[in-house]
């Protein structure tokens, strides 16, 4: 089924000072296809999102893309590379000190010879996909939180990029928008080809678009393949997640009196 | 007391560390501003000659009325304090001498370095280091885009073009500052005193002043850019920063003032 790779990731790993991040992950992201990665909060996936584009170095380990390695890059070789993706911050990341239409236009103005005319154009149509034509000269501080969303993918998707990265793409859209969301992912795919990856907590908007799914579990991988093989995953701890089960026994009462009482 | 011996010199070791770990960083931060300002326009065709106007408004000619200001009351002051010495040998016509090279040497450069660094070093430090609080600098890096060039860059051309700009204004308002004092206060003759003025000034003087302004915007931008590319937390070490900002800029623009004036009392 999976044919080819985007990106091969090799024994990932990462530390912020002391405290290790992530756990030597090694895994594919599939070409062409939806992927997500889910995991609790504070586990890790901002964190790898970040190393696939280079943000960040890993303390070790490979992010192979098109058979090049990510972290042996130079600044200039990443740039070339960056002009190919685009992404969507958790935060959404828009300049605050443009209009929304400046901030789309951004990259077309950056890394493209076009005349302003077809700049509005493509920014135009970039807006209307994500449901915002009439926002242009809107600054992001008059946006809502899920307007702004919205705004950064029309901006990661500024220069039609082979690959494309949103860190909780539904977080604070309502269900109706957020299903056209997942239609817009879709139809990324399915008409352009693109390699998307996302990173969500929506369970319904998973099985939707999602064609192959990656799990973390404070820093380490506990799942990756197919959205079939995860739904009948043995694992415990998928299935808790799929059945949204509170964590049982997070600690004893031993464990919980130490805690409170510690100073 | 073995152990108060080793804390001290671990702390010495420890200090020189942080030391030179800031030094490595800014001399970075100085090679890529250079880069990014001097060379890539060149070799990338990439000036960004509209942020950079935007740039040179908000720096410059937003700063010309509080220049001016206290430009002129520091020339009143001037020529007050030296009257009150020069009455006593009765040489009042040297103020014109006193004000003129003192504010084209040495003031005019400084206080307009200092105003500048209170109002646009610090403003620097605050929009980076907001942006790098909100993940945009990040965002800049994910489309491709070299946030020192976008950010620094424009910044620092403003900087170079509008700080000698503002310290020629500083310059002749406090000089008028200083005549309107003398020939109200002092009853100089308007004539005699600007006449005393032109035979004291020398063309030098301006220029060493203004050599001074270039190196003083320079040192205000990379200040402040520094403070604000090292924010990594929330809102709360942006304050800090922008704080941090102001102080080491005048610290600096003080240092190298000394250095320049030595440089100049020798070699000139
Ligand atoms: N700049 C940083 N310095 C130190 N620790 C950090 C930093 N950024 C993230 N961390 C730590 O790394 C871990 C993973 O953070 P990350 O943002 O990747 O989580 P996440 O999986 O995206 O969570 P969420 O679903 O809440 O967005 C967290 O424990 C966090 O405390
Ligand atoms: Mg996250």
């Amino acid at each position: 089924m999976q044919n080819e790779s985007a990106i091969t990731i090799k024994n990932l790993i990462t530390r912020y000072g002391d405290k290790l991040i992530l756990k030597d992950l090694s895994f594919e992201i599939p070409r062409s296809k939806i992927t997500a990665i889910v995991g609790g909060s504070g586990c890790g996936k901002s964190t790898l999102l970040k190393h696939i584009i280079g943000l960040l170095k890993p303390a070790s380990g490979s992010i192979l893309v098109g058979g090049r390695d990510i972290v042996a890059m130079n600044e200039r070789e990443l740039n070339e590379f960056r002009r190919r993706i685009g992404v969507l911050f958790q935060g959404s990341a828009l300049l605050n000190s443009m209009t929304i239409e400046d901030n789309v236009a951004l990259p077309i103005r950056e890394h493209a010879r076009l005349n302003e005319a077809t700049i509005k154009i493509m920014v135009k149509m970039k807006l209307d996909l994500v449901g915002l034509s009439g926002f242009d000269d809107f600054f992001p501080a008059q946006l809502s939180g899920g307007m702004k969303k919205r705004a950064g993918i029309a901006r990661a998707m500024a220069l039609d990029p082979e690959m494309l990265f949103f860190d909780e793409p539904q977080a604070g859209l309502d269900p109706i928008t957020a299903a056209g969301l997942d239609e817009l992912i879709m139809k990324l795919r399915d008409i352009f080809k693109m390699t998307l990856v996302v990173v969500t907590h929506e369970l319904h908007s998973l099985f939707t678009i999602a064609d192959h799914i990656i799990m973390l579990d404070k820093g380490e991988l506990i799942f990756t393949g197919t959205v079939e093989q995860f739904k009948f995953s043995e694992h415990p701890k998928i299935k808790r997640f799929i059945s949204r089960q509170v964590e049982e026994d997070k600690y004893c009462p031993e464990d919980y009196f130490n805690i409170i009482t510690a100073d | 007391m073995p152990y108060l011996v080793d804390s001290l010199i671990a702390l010495i070791g420890k200090k020189t560390l942080s030391l030179l770990a800031v030094l490595r960083d800014v001399s970075i931060l100085i090679n890529s501003v250079f880069y990014w300002t001097f060379i890539a326009p060149f070799t990338t065709g990439k000036l960004r000659i509209k942020s950079t106007v935007s740039e040179m408004v908000k720096v410059g000619y937003n700063s010309i009325p509080i220049v001016a200001v206290i430009s002129f009351f520091v020339g009143i002051i001037l020529a007050l304090q030296s009257a009150y010495q020069l009455k006593k040998v009765g040489a009042l016509i040297y103020i014109a001498n006193l004000v003129g090279v003192s504010l084209t040497r040495e003031l005019g450069p400084i206080l307009t370095a200092i105003i500048v660094a209170g109002r646009s070093g610090s403003a620097f430090a605050a929009e980076i280091g907001s942006m790098k609080a909100a993940e945009e600098v990040d965002a800049l890096k994910s489309m491709g885009i070299n946030p020192v060039s976008f950010l620094v860059s424009p910044k620092m051309l403003a900087m170079l073009i509008m700080v000698p700009c503002l310290t020629v204004i500083s310059d002749f308002v406090g000089i008028l500052g200083g005549f309107v004092l003398s020939v109200t206060v002092v009853n100089i003759h308007p004539q005699s005193y600007i006449q005393q003025t032109i035979n004291a000034l020398m063309v030098k003087d301006v220029i060493t002043g203004l050599v001074k302004a270039v190196a003083f915007g320079g040192i205000i931008t990379i200040v402040g850019a520094y403070q604000g590319f090292q924010v990594s937390g929330g809102a709360e070490e942006v304050g800090m920063r922008t704080t941090a900002s102001v102080v080491s800029s005048i610290f600096m623009v003080i240092l190298f003032d000394l250095f320049f004036t030595v440089l100049f009392y020798y070699f000139t």
